[in-house]
């Protein structure tokens, strides 16, 4: 039997003026027809800095984490206000396209598209409109190593994705992902299909992006959140419960649902 | 009977049922083969046929019967592309979708007379196209349309959704998600269902008597200019294809060798159908190869 915790009384941070904020959302709520699950999330993301999004299944993140690029438009009602430099990307009339490539995203099962290594990365680029050799050379190269995995497939840009392992075909996601240049990375529990071992390195890879890069990242494994997150979240079925940085959220938590969610003796 | 029995038994009964259907392809392939290949020779492949007999060859039709599948894949393919995208992709699961749905599964049950008598009564008569191979073609796009769409639909509903999102998160639009990332995918499922398609349109008679006629008028292969009369590439001519020409020769057919002309026919078409289906699978591997770097 699920404990029954208040949803009043929340524990959520905010940030002073002069810490800039990549993203922000204000009383963001997610519809899937009936069902309301997402009830009025506030939560800013400084820049620059990974922010994990933690909580059991069915607690919403995952389904918050889609609203921030709008990829619920059709699946889910959406409302409230997503700020993104100074513009509400959460408007009818903003263009959806524009926006996802600034803010880009990778999934939880890694899904390359079944073409090269090379095709991955600049396919998106070309329907942009980049045609030059060069530049797309460039990308490729950029990307790749800021994936960490340029030495593992220099060799093999030509060959297959898919014949590559889950863990490369992750880290090709995200450098197809950082090939757009995006400003924001959203990670859907990106790592729940890898083996250890590649995790590590996805987690490694994570690491190095932050210098350039705003990452929100869902997961379900609080060990990772702790270690490579400077800031968390934690959602209960479809509130946001208690944010603060992660420093604190795990040795200092402060309200019950979250200690007992870390301390394990959650339900 | 315990497991292990039960599942000796099965996999007899199994093996007995795929040895049985294997058989009989085998033993009609050997037999119609071995009845028309002695009949066939050049001349057979590339004479040209008495009008009133029915003797002579059949190069006329051969062509005819390329030409026509040729071109009602250029009109169906295009459509049922269109179609199947569309509700694959962008239908609404809604009373109208399950309408469409509906239609698509009646038309792909419609005898292939009544397609022929449709098609006779309004390109035939009404339009006054005449017997032609537009007509012919018209007509068996009508037969291939169902088939096809649900195919195309299918394939696509196979890729998995998060090659979509893939796409969609990368800042594509989902038109171009389609035609770049999912399509190439579902190509192998598209072109088996071409090829189904192509091998009943090339089988197909009865549709066409009434459509593409029953007489093949001498061409000259010299002349590729689809405008004129002569021209073999003249779609408004009549048509007698291969199918139409064996049935004509079984059922109305004055030649003294009225069998080895139809059975030597029949080879012939059967061996066109296994040129086909061969080719389209070498193109489509090709082309699967091409797009998605795979060995």
């Amino acid at each position: 039997m699920l404990k029954q915790y208040s949803f009043e009384k929340t524990a959520v941070q905010s940030f002073a003026d002069n810490v800039p904020l990549a993203l922000r959302t204000e009383n963001l709520q997610v519809f899937y027809g009936a069902n309301h699950a997402m009830h009025d999330a506030n939560l800013a993301f400084p820049k620059n800095q990974i922010t994990a999004l933690i909580g059991a299944s069915g607690s919403g993140k995952s389904t918050y984490l889609r609203s921030l690029n709008r990829m619920n438009d059709g699946i889910a009602t959406v409302t409230g206000k997503i700020w993104y430099h100074d513009v509400d990307i959460n408007e009818p009339d903003v263009n959806i396209y524009e926006i996802r490539r600034h803010i880009g995203m990778v999934f939880q099962r890694p899904n390359p598209f079944a073409k090269s290594i090379r095709e991955n990365i600049i396919y998106a680029l070309r329907a942009e409109g980049i045609k030059d050799k060069q530049v797309l050379a460039q990308r490729v190269e950029e990307s790749l190593k800021g994936a960490a995995l340029w030495d593992e497939v220099k060799d093999t840009l030509d060959k297959s994705a898919l014949a590559l392992s889950g863990g490369q075909q992750q880290r090709l996601c995200i450098a197809r992902s950082i090939a757009m240049q995006p400003d924001v990375l959203l990670l859907d529990e990106p790592c729940s299909a890898l083996d250890p071992i590649s995790t590590v390195k996805v987690e490694e890879t994570l690491a190095q992006l932050r210098e350039k890069y705003t990452i929100i990242i869902v997961t379900h494994n609080m060990q990772q959140a702790s270690r490579i997150s400077s800031q968390c979240a934690f959602f209960h079925l479809g509130h946001v419960m208690e944010y603060t940085p992660t420093a604190k959220m795990f040795s200092d938590p402060q309200i019950p649902v979250t200690q007992d969610y870390i301390s394990g003796s959650f339900g | 009977m315990n497991a292990k029995q039960k599942d000796v038994v099965a996999t007899i009964a199994i093996n007995v049922i795929v040895a049985t259907v294997v058989g009989i392809l085998f033993f009609l392939l050997a037999y119609i083969l071995i009845s028309g290949l002695p009949h066939v020779s050049w001349s057979f492949l590339t004479g040209t046929t008495d009008s009133f007999s029915g003797a002579g060859g059949i190069g006329v039709q051969l062509f005819n019967s390329f030409y026509l599948l040729i071109l009602t894949m250029l009109i169906s393919i295009p459509i049922s592309l269109g179609a199947g995208i569309y509700l694959a992709e962008y239908a609404k699961d809604n009373w109208r979708t399950h309408l469409i749905r509906s239609a698509i599964e009646v038309l792909s049950s419609l005898p292939s007379v009544v397609v022929g008598l449709f098609g006779f009564l309004l390109f035939v008569v009404q339009f006054k196209i005449g017997f032609s191979v537009i007509s012919g073609a018209i007509a068996l796009t009508f037969f291939n349309l169902p088939l096809l769409t649900r195919n195309i639909e299918e394939s696509l509903s196979a890729v998995p959704r998060n090659q979509r999102e893939a796409g969609l998160s990368l800042g594509m639009s989902k038109w171009k998600t389609e035609i770049g990332i999912i399509l190439p995918v579902a190509l192998p499922g598209i072109v088996t269902g071409i090829v189904l398609s192509a091998g009943r349109v090339f089988g197909e008679a009865a549709a066409l008597i009434y459509t593409a006629g029953q007489s093949a008028p001498v061409t000259n292969f010299a002349d590729w200019n689809p405008m004129d009369a002569a021209s073999p590439l003249n779609p408004l001519r009549p048509a007698e294809t291969l199918a139409v020409h064996i049935w004509k020769v079984n059922t109305e057919g004055l030649a003294s060798n009225a069998a080895q002309l139809s059975a030597a026919a029949s080879a012939v078409l059967i061996i066109a159908v296994l040129l086909f289906n061969l080719g389209a699978r070498v193109l489509g591997n090709y082309l699967y190869r091409r797009v998605t770097a795979s060995k």
